[in-house]
Protein backbone atom coordinates (compact mmCIF):
# COMPACT_ATOMS: atom_id res chain seq x y z
CA UNK A 1 0.00 0.00 0.00
CA UNK A 2 0.85 3.71 -0.16
CA UNK A 3 1.72 4.38 3.66
CA UNK A 4 1.35 8.06 4.14
CA UNK A 5 1.30 10.29 7.96
CA UNK A 6 -0.91 13.08 8.74
CA UNK A 7 1.08 16.67 8.33
CA UNK A 8 1.42 18.39 12.02
CA UNK A 9 -1.18 20.57 12.97
CA UNK A 10 0.70 23.73 13.09
CA UNK A 11 1.18 23.15 8.71
CA UNK A 12 -2.37 22.33 8.18
CA UNK A 13 -3.66 25.22 10.45
CA UNK A 14 -1.43 27.39 8.83
CA UNK A 15 -2.84 26.10 5.47
CA UNK A 16 -6.43 27.02 5.96
CA UNK A 17 -5.66 29.89 8.08
CA UNK A 18 -7.17 32.49 6.40
CA UNK A 19 -11.17 30.47 6.07
CA UNK A 20 -14.32 29.52 7.77
CA UNK A 21 -15.87 27.40 5.66
CA UNK A 22 -13.65 23.71 4.52
CA UNK A 23 -13.99 20.45 3.92
CA UNK A 24 -12.06 17.22 4.76
CA UNK A 25 -12.41 14.65 2.60
CA UNK A 26 -10.85 11.34 3.42
CA UNK A 27 -10.21 7.99 1.35
CA UNK A 28 -11.17 4.43 2.34
CA UNK A 29 -7.96 3.10 0.16
CA UNK A 30 -4.58 2.86 1.39
CA UNK A 31 -4.54 5.49 4.07
CA UNK A 32 -7.10 4.03 5.97
CA UNK A 33 -5.33 0.81 6.59
CA UNK A 34 -2.11 2.96 7.64
CA UNK A 35 -4.41 5.14 10.12
CA UNK A 36 -3.63 8.31 8.15
CA UNK A 37 -6.35 9.24 6.04
CA UNK A 38 -9.81 7.30 6.60
CA UNK A 39 -13.03 8.30 8.36
CA UNK A 40 -11.82 7.85 11.68
CA UNK A 41 -8.73 10.56 11.23
CA UNK A 42 -11.04 12.51 9.01
CA UNK A 43 -13.25 12.92 12.41
CA UNK A 44 -10.20 13.61 14.41
CA UNK A 45 -8.77 16.28 12.54
CA UNK A 46 -12.06 17.90 12.04
CA UNK A 47 -11.99 18.27 15.80
CA UNK A 48 -8.78 19.26 16.39
CA UNK A 49 -8.88 21.93 13.91
CA UNK A 50 -12.08 23.61 15.50
CA UNK A 51 -10.84 23.57 19.12
CA UNK A 52 -7.47 25.02 17.78
CA UNK A 53 -9.09 27.52 16.16
CA UNK A 54 -11.67 28.12 19.26
CA UNK A 55 -8.89 28.56 21.05
CA UNK A 56 -7.81 31.74 18.90
CA UNK A 57 -11.75 33.03 19.06
CA UNK A 58 -12.37 32.00 15.45
CA UNK A 59 -15.37 30.00 14.19
CA UNK A 60 -14.31 27.46 11.57
CA UNK A 61 -17.10 24.93 9.87
CA UNK A 62 -15.72 21.77 8.93
CA UNK A 63 -17.38 19.28 6.53
CA UNK A 64 -16.51 16.02 6.56
CA UNK A 65 -16.48 13.26 3.62
CA UNK A 66 -14.68 9.96 3.22
CA UNK A 67 -14.41 8.89 -0.55
CA UNK A 68 -13.91 4.85 -1.17
CA UNK A 69 -10.99 6.40 -3.39
CA UNK A 70 -9.36 9.37 -4.31
CA UNK A 71 -7.41 8.23 -7.14
CA UNK A 72 -10.82 7.06 -9.33
CA UNK A 73 -12.81 9.90 -11.18
CA UNK A 74 -15.87 8.24 -10.25
CA UNK A 75 -15.30 8.39 -6.62
CA UNK A 76 -14.45 12.20 -6.76
CA UNK A 77 -17.33 12.58 -8.68
CA UNK A 78 -19.49 12.13 -5.69
CA UNK A 79 -18.46 15.64 -3.59
CA UNK A 80 -19.41 17.60 -7.07
CA UNK A 81 -22.52 18.83 -5.64
CA UNK A 82 -21.29 20.26 -2.44
CA UNK A 83 -17.55 21.65 -3.10
CA UNK A 84 -18.84 25.07 -4.15
CA UNK A 85 -19.82 25.33 -0.85
CA UNK A 86 -16.60 25.45 0.92
CA UNK A 87 -13.57 27.92 0.70
CA UNK A 88 -11.29 25.16 1.35
CA UNK A 89 -10.61 21.58 0.99
CA UNK A 90 -7.80 19.05 2.58
CA UNK A 91 -7.90 15.96 0.57
CA UNK A 92 -6.62 13.52 3.52
CA UNK A 93 -5.76 10.79 0.80
CA UNK A 94 -2.36 10.51 -0.83
CA UNK A 95 -0.95 12.92 -2.71
CA UNK A 96 -3.08 11.09 -5.85
CA UNK A 97 -5.68 12.81 -4.03
CA UNK A 98 -5.36 16.59 -3.62
CA UNK A 99 -3.91 16.40 -7.51
CA UNK A 100 -7.32 14.45 -8.72
CA UNK A 101 -9.74 16.81 -6.89
CA UNK A 102 -7.77 19.50 -8.20
CA UNK A 103 -8.02 18.57 -11.22
CA UNK A 104 -11.44 17.64 -11.42
CA UNK A 105 -12.60 21.06 -9.40
CA UNK A 106 -10.18 24.13 -10.84
CA UNK A 107 -11.83 26.46 -9.24
CA UNK A 108 -11.65 24.70 -5.78
CA UNK A 109 -9.10 25.50 -3.35
CA UNK A 110 -7.30 22.19 -2.56
CA UNK A 111 -4.62 21.16 0.20
CA UNK A 112 -3.15 17.89 1.13
CA UNK A 113 -3.70 17.01 4.94
CA UNK A 114 -0.88 13.90 4.54
CA UNK A 115 2.69 13.51 3.79
CA UNK A 116 3.43 10.64 1.39
CA UNK A 117 5.96 8.54 2.59
CA UNK A 118 6.58 5.68 0.67
CA UNK A 119 4.87 2.25 -0.69
CA UNK A 120 5.35 -0.23 2.08
CA UNK A 121 4.01 -2.74 4.50
CA UNK A 122 3.03 -3.07 8.22
CA UNK A 123 5.95 -4.62 9.89
CA UNK A 124 3.73 -4.40 13.40
CA UNK A 125 1.14 -2.99 14.77
CA UNK A 126 1.71 0.93 14.00
CA UNK A 127 4.60 0.41 12.29
CA UNK A 128 5.31 0.90 8.25
CA UNK A 129 8.58 0.39 6.24
CA UNK A 130 9.24 0.84 2.53
CA UNK A 131 9.17 -2.12 -0.02
CA UNK A 132 9.27 -0.40 -3.23
CA UNK A 133 9.93 2.38 -5.10
CA UNK A 134 7.95 1.26 -8.61
CA UNK A 135 11.52 1.37 -10.49
CA UNK A 136 9.26 -0.32 -13.37
CA UNK A 137 11.10 -3.51 -13.70
CA UNK A 138 10.90 -5.52 -10.89
CA UNK A 139 13.87 -7.64 -9.99
CA UNK A 140 13.25 -8.82 -6.45
CA UNK A 141 13.44 -12.65 -7.59
CA UNK A 142 17.11 -12.06 -8.29
CA UNK A 143 17.95 -10.70 -4.51
CA UNK A 144 16.37 -13.20 -2.55
CA UNK A 145 12.85 -11.78 -2.57
CA UNK A 146 14.61 -8.09 -1.13
CA UNK A 147 14.87 -5.13 -3.47
CA UNK A 148 18.09 -3.75 -3.33
CA UNK A 149 16.99 -0.45 -5.23
CA UNK A 150 14.77 -0.13 -2.00
CA UNK A 151 16.09 -1.61 0.75
CA UNK A 152 20.07 0.02 0.58
CA UNK A 153 21.01 3.16 1.41
CA UNK A 154 22.88 3.48 -1.88
CA UNK A 155 21.37 1.26 -4.05
CA UNK A 156 23.72 -0.94 -4.71
CA UNK A 157 22.96 -3.66 -7.06
CA UNK A 158 26.52 -5.33 -6.15
CA UNK A 159 26.89 -4.94 -2.57
CA UNK A 160 26.99 -5.27 0.12
CA UNK A 161 29.63 -2.24 0.43
CA UNK A 162 31.96 -1.63 2.96
CA UNK A 163 30.29 -0.13 5.64
CA UNK A 164 27.50 -3.05 6.85
CA UNK A 165 28.54 -3.95 10.26
CA UNK A 166 26.83 -6.56 12.24
CA UNK A 167 24.06 -7.25 9.87
CA UNK A 168 23.36 -3.17 10.08
CA UNK A 169 23.97 -0.39 7.53
CA UNK A 170 26.00 2.42 7.46
CA UNK A 171 24.02 5.18 7.76
CA UNK A 172 21.86 3.76 11.15
CA UNK A 173 22.40 0.97 13.27
CA UNK A 174 18.44 1.10 13.35
CA UNK A 175 18.24 -0.14 9.49
CA UNK A 176 19.19 -3.75 8.36
CA UNK A 177 21.56 -4.14 5.88
CA UNK A 178 19.32 -5.45 3.19
CA UNK A 179 23.06 -6.75 1.42
CA UNK A 180 23.80 -9.17 4.85
CA UNK A 181 19.82 -10.11 4.31
CA UNK A 182 20.25 -10.82 0.68
CA UNK A 183 23.58 -13.03 1.28
CA UNK A 184 22.30 -14.84 4.21
CA UNK A 185 19.31 -15.88 2.53
CA UNK A 186 20.53 -16.58 -0.98
CA UNK A 187 23.42 -18.85 1.11
CA UNK A 188 20.75 -20.66 2.95
CA UNK A 189 18.94 -21.35 -0.31
CA UNK A 190 22.04 -22.71 -1.85
CA UNK A 191 21.54 -19.86 -4.47
CA UNK A 192 24.40 -17.63 -3.62
CA UNK A 193 25.63 -18.04 -7.57
CA UNK A 194 22.68 -15.46 -8.14
CA UNK A 195 24.97 -12.52 -7.06
CA UNK A 196 28.29 -13.84 -7.58
CA UNK A 197 28.20 -12.38 -11.23
CA UNK A 198 28.21 -8.63 -11.70
CA UNK A 199 25.04 -7.30 -11.83
CA UNK A 200 24.79 -4.94 -14.48
CA UNK A 201 23.65 -1.28 -14.53
CA UNK A 202 19.75 -0.74 -14.29
CA UNK A 203 17.98 0.63 -17.21
CA UNK A 204 15.99 3.42 -15.50
CA UNK A 205 13.87 4.38 -18.32
CA UNK A 206 11.15 2.50 -16.45
CA UNK A 207 11.53 5.00 -13.57
CA UNK A 208 10.14 7.68 -12.87
CA UNK A 209 13.55 8.97 -14.63
CA UNK A 210 12.13 8.52 -17.89
CA UNK A 211 9.87 11.02 -16.97
CA UNK A 212 6.16 10.80 -15.85
CA UNK A 213 5.05 7.54 -16.15
CA UNK A 214 1.61 6.31 -17.55
CA UNK A 215 -0.06 2.93 -17.71
CA UNK A 216 -2.32 1.68 -20.83
CA UNK A 217 -4.22 -1.00 -21.13
CA UNK A 218 -5.53 -1.10 -24.70
CA UNK A 219 -7.90 -4.25 -23.29
CA UNK A 220 -9.69 -2.01 -20.78
CA UNK A 221 -8.95 1.40 -22.14
CA UNK B 1 50.26 -2.31 -20.47
CA UNK B 2 46.67 -1.96 -20.25
CA UNK B 3 47.60 2.00 -19.37
CA UNK B 4 50.19 4.87 -19.09
CA UNK B 5 50.28 4.76 -15.59
CA UNK B 6 53.63 4.59 -13.12
CA UNK B 7 51.69 2.72 -10.64
CA UNK B 8 50.90 -0.02 -13.12
CA UNK B 9 55.03 0.03 -14.22
CA UNK B 10 56.12 -0.63 -10.87
CA UNK B 11 53.85 -3.03 -10.30
CA UNK B 12 54.71 -4.99 -13.57
CA UNK B 13 58.43 -4.52 -12.75
CA UNK B 14 57.85 -6.61 -9.36
CA UNK B 15 58.51 -3.83 -6.99
CA UNK B 16 56.50 -3.48 -3.41
CA UNK B 17 54.64 -0.61 -4.45
CA UNK B 18 53.87 2.74 -1.95
CA UNK B 19 50.56 4.75 -2.30
CA UNK B 20 49.42 7.57 -0.28
CA UNK B 21 46.85 9.80 0.06
CA UNK B 22 45.79 13.55 -0.15
CA UNK B 23 42.61 15.00 1.07
CA UNK B 24 41.67 18.17 -0.93
CA UNK B 25 40.67 21.68 0.91
CA UNK B 26 37.71 23.19 2.04
CA UNK B 27 38.47 26.02 -0.23
CA UNK B 28 39.73 26.79 -3.60
CA UNK B 29 43.75 27.01 -2.31
CA UNK B 30 46.02 25.00 -4.33
CA UNK B 31 49.10 25.39 -1.75
CA UNK B 32 46.73 23.29 0.54
CA UNK B 33 47.50 20.42 -2.11
CA UNK B 34 51.13 21.86 -2.50
CA UNK B 35 52.14 21.24 0.68
CA UNK B 36 50.95 17.93 1.38
CA UNK B 37 52.52 17.01 -2.04
CA UNK B 38 55.86 18.40 -0.62
CA UNK B 39 55.94 15.60 1.77
CA UNK B 40 55.05 12.94 -0.35
CA UNK B 41 57.39 13.70 -3.32
CA UNK B 42 59.45 10.94 -3.72
CA UNK B 43 58.13 8.50 -0.76
CA UNK B 44 55.04 7.09 -2.47
CA UNK B 45 54.26 5.93 -5.87
CA UNK B 46 50.98 7.59 -6.26
CA UNK B 47 49.07 9.43 -4.20
CA UNK B 48 45.20 9.27 -3.96
CA UNK B 49 43.18 12.23 -4.30
CA UNK B 50 39.47 11.30 -2.05
CA UNK B 51 36.51 12.65 -3.56
CA UNK B 52 34.09 14.35 -1.13
CA UNK B 53 35.59 11.58 1.28
CA UNK B 54 32.93 11.52 4.57
CA UNK B 55 30.32 13.34 2.00
CA UNK B 56 32.23 16.34 2.95
CA UNK B 57 32.15 19.09 0.01
CA UNK B 58 35.99 19.86 -0.74
CA UNK B 59 37.84 20.85 -3.77
CA UNK B 60 37.20 18.32 -6.68
CA UNK B 61 39.26 15.40 -6.98
CA UNK B 62 40.44 16.02 -10.65
CA UNK B 63 41.72 19.47 -9.52
CA UNK B 64 43.55 18.03 -7.00
CA UNK B 65 45.22 15.68 -9.68
CA UNK B 66 46.23 18.01 -11.60
CA UNK B 67 48.19 20.10 -8.80
CA UNK B 68 49.50 16.66 -7.99
CA UNK B 69 50.88 16.51 -11.32
CA UNK B 70 52.28 19.87 -11.56
CA UNK B 71 53.99 19.26 -8.42
CA UNK B 72 55.56 15.68 -10.25
CA UNK B 73 53.51 13.03 -8.33
CA UNK B 74 51.44 10.73 -10.04
CA UNK B 75 47.61 11.26 -9.07
CA UNK B 76 44.89 8.63 -8.37
CA UNK B 77 41.73 9.94 -9.38
CA UNK B 78 39.20 8.83 -6.56
CA UNK B 79 35.55 8.96 -8.20
CA UNK B 80 32.41 8.01 -5.77
CA UNK B 81 29.21 7.07 -7.29
CA UNK B 82 26.86 9.27 -4.63
CA UNK B 83 27.58 12.41 -6.81
CA UNK B 84 27.00 11.88 -10.26
CA UNK B 85 25.55 9.83 -12.49
CA UNK B 86 26.92 7.64 -15.87
CA UNK B 87 26.85 11.28 -18.13
CA UNK B 88 28.95 12.99 -15.41
CA UNK B 89 31.13 10.47 -14.74
CA UNK B 90 31.99 9.23 -18.17
CA UNK B 91 32.93 12.94 -18.77
CA UNK B 92 34.72 13.66 -15.76
CA UNK B 93 36.88 10.32 -17.12
CA UNK B 94 37.59 11.66 -20.44
CA UNK B 95 38.87 15.34 -18.96
CA UNK B 96 41.00 13.46 -16.53
CA UNK B 97 42.74 11.42 -18.88
CA UNK B 98 42.89 14.25 -21.61
CA UNK B 99 44.30 16.20 -18.47
CA UNK B 100 47.00 13.51 -17.87
CA UNK B 101 45.53 11.75 -15.14
CA UNK B 102 46.11 7.91 -15.58
CA UNK B 103 44.71 6.37 -12.52
CA UNK B 104 41.16 5.86 -11.16
CA UNK B 105 39.79 4.75 -7.84
CA UNK B 106 36.03 3.49 -8.29
CA UNK B 107 34.16 3.69 -5.14
CA UNK B 108 30.49 3.69 -3.67
CA UNK B 109 31.35 6.39 -1.65
CA UNK B 110 29.67 7.04 2.08
CA UNK B 111 26.41 7.65 2.23
CA UNK B 112 25.71 11.57 2.78
CA UNK B 113 23.88 10.82 5.88
CA UNK B 114 26.80 12.34 7.71
CA UNK B 115 28.15 14.74 5.40
CA UNK B 116 27.66 18.37 5.67
CA UNK B 117 25.20 18.47 2.33
CA UNK B 118 22.50 15.67 4.17
CA UNK B 119 19.97 17.53 1.83
CA UNK B 120 21.21 15.94 -0.91
CA UNK B 121 20.11 13.92 -3.35
CA UNK B 122 21.20 10.24 -3.13
CA UNK B 123 22.76 9.67 -7.21
CA UNK B 124 23.79 5.97 -7.30
CA UNK B 125 22.81 5.83 -10.74
CA UNK B 126 25.43 2.90 -11.14
CA UNK B 127 27.27 1.13 -8.37
CA UNK B 128 30.79 0.85 -7.96
CA UNK B 129 31.06 -1.91 -9.54
CA UNK B 130 29.24 -1.27 -12.71
CA UNK B 131 31.88 1.95 -12.54
CA UNK B 132 34.73 -0.13 -12.57
CA UNK B 133 33.64 -2.39 -15.65
CA UNK B 134 32.25 1.46 -17.59
CA UNK B 135 36.17 2.84 -17.50
CA UNK B 136 37.37 -1.17 -18.89
CA UNK B 137 34.60 -0.36 -21.30
CA UNK B 138 35.92 2.84 -22.32
CA UNK B 139 39.61 1.94 -22.22
CA UNK B 140 39.43 -1.84 -23.76
CA UNK B 141 36.50 -1.79 -25.72
CA UNK B 142 36.50 2.42 -26.94
CA UNK B 143 33.21 2.19 -25.85
CA UNK B 144 30.45 4.18 -23.69
CA UNK B 145 28.34 2.88 -21.51
CA UNK B 146 25.69 2.99 -24.49
CA UNK B 147 27.99 1.17 -26.70
CA UNK B 148 29.02 4.51 -28.34
CA UNK B 149 32.06 4.54 -29.77
CA UNK B 150 35.03 6.94 -28.00
CA UNK B 151 37.46 8.62 -30.42
CA UNK B 152 40.42 8.29 -28.32
CA UNK B 153 39.81 6.13 -25.07
CA UNK B 154 40.98 7.09 -21.62
CA UNK B 155 43.82 4.60 -21.27
CA UNK B 156 43.94 4.38 -17.00
CA UNK B 157 44.78 1.98 -14.69
CA UNK B 158 41.17 0.75 -12.75
CA UNK B 159 41.84 0.57 -9.56
CA UNK B 160 38.92 -0.62 -6.52
CA UNK B 161 38.53 -1.05 -2.85
CA UNK B 162 38.05 -3.59 -0.59
CA UNK B 163 36.67 -3.95 2.72
CA UNK B 164 37.73 -7.30 4.33
CA UNK B 165 36.57 -6.37 7.63
CA UNK B 166 33.21 -5.47 6.40
CA UNK B 167 29.95 -7.67 7.02
CA UNK B 168 29.39 -10.76 6.07
CA UNK B 169 33.08 -11.93 6.18
CA UNK B 170 32.82 -15.04 3.78
CA UNK B 171 31.16 -13.05 1.25
CA UNK B 172 33.71 -10.25 0.74
CA UNK B 173 36.46 -12.84 -1.14
CA UNK B 174 34.01 -13.07 -3.42
CA UNK B 175 32.70 -9.16 -3.59
CA UNK B 176 36.47 -8.88 -4.74
CA UNK B 177 36.20 -11.38 -7.28
CA UNK B 178 33.18 -9.79 -8.70
CA UNK B 179 35.39 -7.11 -8.94
CA UNK B 180 38.35 -8.27 -10.27
CA UNK B 181 35.74 -9.67 -13.45
CA UNK B 182 34.22 -6.07 -13.79
CA UNK B 183 37.93 -5.02 -14.32
CA UNK B 184 39.68 -3.54 -11.14
CA UNK B 185 43.74 -3.90 -12.28
CA UNK B 186 44.79 -3.32 -8.83
CA UNK B 187 42.83 -3.29 -5.05
CA UNK B 188 43.44 -0.56 -2.02
CA UNK B 189 42.31 -1.55 0.94
CA UNK B 190 40.27 -0.20 3.97
CA UNK B 191 42.98 0.38 6.53
CA UNK B 192 44.07 -2.97 7.86
CA UNK B 193 44.32 -3.22 11.88
CA UNK B 194 43.04 -6.93 12.49
CA UNK B 195 46.08 -8.95 10.96
CA UNK B 196 44.62 -12.18 11.60
CA UNK B 197 41.38 -11.33 9.24
CA UNK B 198 43.12 -9.57 6.67
CA UNK B 199 45.56 -12.94 6.39
CA UNK B 200 42.78 -15.08 6.71
CA UNK B 201 40.86 -12.72 3.53
CA UNK B 202 43.97 -12.88 2.33
CA UNK B 203 43.89 -16.50 1.77
CA UNK B 204 40.96 -16.94 0.54
CA UNK B 205 41.81 -14.62 -1.82
CA UNK B 206 44.99 -16.88 -2.77
CA UNK B 207 42.76 -19.88 -3.36
CA UNK B 208 40.64 -18.17 -5.71
CA UNK B 209 43.34 -17.43 -8.07
CA UNK B 210 42.51 -13.45 -7.48
CA UNK B 211 46.00 -12.13 -6.13
CA UNK B 212 47.19 -13.58 -9.88
CA UNK B 213 44.81 -11.19 -11.28
CA UNK B 214 45.19 -8.27 -9.25
CA UNK B 215 47.35 -5.83 -7.42
CA UNK B 216 46.24 -6.14 -3.92
CA UNK B 217 47.62 -2.81 -2.18
CA UNK B 218 46.91 -3.10 1.69
CA UNK B 219 45.78 -0.52 3.48
CA UNK B 220 47.16 1.18 6.64
CA UNK B 221 46.83 4.46 8.41
CA UNK B 222 48.73 5.58 11.61
CA UNK B 223 47.02 6.27 14.59
CA UNK B 224 47.86 9.82 16.12
CA UNK B 225 46.35 9.45 19.39
CA UNK B 226 44.25 6.78 21.43
CA UNK B 227 41.18 9.28 21.02
CA UNK B 228 41.28 8.15 16.88
CA UNK B 229 42.10 4.49 17.67
CA UNK B 230 39.16 5.05 19.81
CA UNK B 231 36.71 7.21 17.44
CA UNK B 232 37.81 4.51 14.07
CA UNK B 233 36.98 1.18 17.09
CA UNK B 234 33.47 2.74 17.56
CA UNK B 235 32.08 5.15 15.36
CA UNK B 236 33.50 4.08 11.85
CA UNK B 237 30.92 1.42 10.26
CA UNK B 238 33.04 -1.46 8.62
CA UNK B 239 36.68 -0.94 10.57
CA UNK B 240 37.95 -3.10 12.95
CA UNK B 241 40.25 -2.47 15.53
CA UNK B 242 41.60 -5.18 17.55
CA UNK B 243 41.80 -4.06 22.03
CA UNK B 244 45.70 -5.07 21.40
CA UNK B 245 46.05 -1.71 19.55
CA UNK B 246 43.98 0.12 22.01
CA UNK B 247 46.04 -0.96 24.78
CA UNK B 248 49.39 -0.36 23.11
CA UNK B 249 48.44 3.38 22.87
CA UNK B 250 46.73 3.56 26.33
CA UNK B 251 50.21 2.17 27.56
CA UNK B 252 51.90 4.79 26.79
CA UNK B 253 52.57 8.62 28.24
CA UNK B 254 49.80 10.64 26.40
CA UNK B 255 52.58 12.99 24.01
CA UNK B 256 54.38 9.85 23.22
CA UNK B 257 50.90 8.22 21.51
CA UNK B 258 51.56 9.55 18.05
CA UNK B 259 55.19 7.97 18.09
CA UNK B 260 53.23 4.20 19.26
CA UNK B 261 51.30 5.18 16.23
CA UNK B 262 53.90 5.25 14.21
CA UNK B 263 55.84 2.45 14.99
CA UNK B 264 52.63 0.44 14.86
CA UNK B 265 51.85 1.33 11.16
CA UNK B 266 55.72 0.61 10.61
CA UNK B 267 55.33 -3.07 11.93
CA UNK B 268 52.02 -3.34 9.68
CA UNK B 269 53.82 -2.89 6.88
CA UNK B 270 56.29 -5.16 7.31
CA UNK B 271 54.27 -7.47 8.41
CA UNK B 272 52.00 -7.13 5.90
CA UNK B 273 54.82 -7.19 3.30
CA UNK B 274 55.83 -10.80 4.25
CA UNK B 275 51.51 -11.82 3.17
CA UNK B 276 51.85 -13.44 -0.02
CA UNK B 277 49.81 -11.58 -2.43
CA UNK B 278 50.08 -8.46 -1.26
CA UNK B 279 51.85 -6.34 -4.05
CA UNK B 280 52.44 -3.26 -1.88
CA UNK B 281 50.32 -0.53 0.71
CA UNK B 282 48.46 2.01 0.74
CA UNK B 283 49.34 4.59 3.44
CA UNK B 284 46.60 6.75 4.27
CA UNK B 285 47.87 9.48 6.56
CA UNK B 286 45.34 11.37 7.37
CA UNK B 287 45.76 14.64 7.77
CA UNK B 288 49.75 14.01 8.80
CA UNK B 289 50.99 13.25 5.71
CA UNK B 290 54.24 15.45 7.34
CA UNK B 291 54.81 11.85 8.83
CA UNK B 292 54.65 10.03 5.96
CA UNK B 293 58.60 10.55 5.20
CA UNK B 294 59.73 8.97 8.98
CA UNK B 295 56.93 5.52 8.11
CA UNK B 296 58.53 4.97 4.64
CA UNK B 297 61.66 5.10 5.72
CA UNK B 298 61.32 3.02 8.80
CA UNK B 299 59.56 0.29 6.97
CA UNK B 300 62.36 0.15 4.82
CA UNK B 301 60.45 1.68 1.66
CA UNK B 302 63.21 4.10 0.25
CA UNK B 303 64.57 4.64 -2.26
CA UNK B 304 61.27 4.59 -4.00
CA UNK B 305 61.75 2.37 -7.80
CA UNK B 306 61.95 4.55 -10.75
CA UNK B 307 60.51 3.40 -14.06
S1 LIG C 1 25.53 -1.01 4.60
FE1 LIG C 1 24.30 -2.39 3.36
S2 LIG C 1 22.31 -1.33 3.07
FE2 LIG C 1 23.77 0.19 3.85
S3 LIG C 1 24.55 1.17 2.02
FE3 LIG C 1 26.00 -0.50 2.49
S4 LIG C 1 25.24 -2.26 1.34
FE4 LIG C 1 23.60 -0.74 1.34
Amino acid sequence: MIVAERKPISEILDMIKDYHRIMLVGCKGCVTVCNAGGEKEVGILAATLKIARKKEGKELEVAERTLERQCDPEYIEQISDIVDDFEAIISMACSVGPQFLSERYPDALVFPGLNTKFMGGALAHGVWAERCQGCGTCIVHLFGGYCPITRCSKSLLNGPCGGSSNGRCEIDKDIDCVWHLIVEKLTRQGKLSNILSVQPPKDWTTSRDGGPRKVVREDLA
Amino acid sequence: MKSESKLEKILNAGHFAVTGECGPPRGADPEAIRKKAKYLKGMVDMVNVTDNQTAVVRMSSWAGCLILIQEGLEPNYQMVCRDRNRLAMQSDILGAYSLGIKNILCLSGDHQRFGDHPGAKNVYDIDSMNLINMVKTMRDEGRFLSGAEITVPPKMFIGAAANPFGDPFEFRVHRLAKKVAAGADFIQTQCIYNMDKFKKWMAQARDMGLTEKVYILAGVTPMKSLGMARYMKNMVPGMDVPDEIIKRLRGVDKKRQADEGIRICVEQIQELREIDGVAGIHLMAIEWEQRVPEIVESAGLLPRPEV
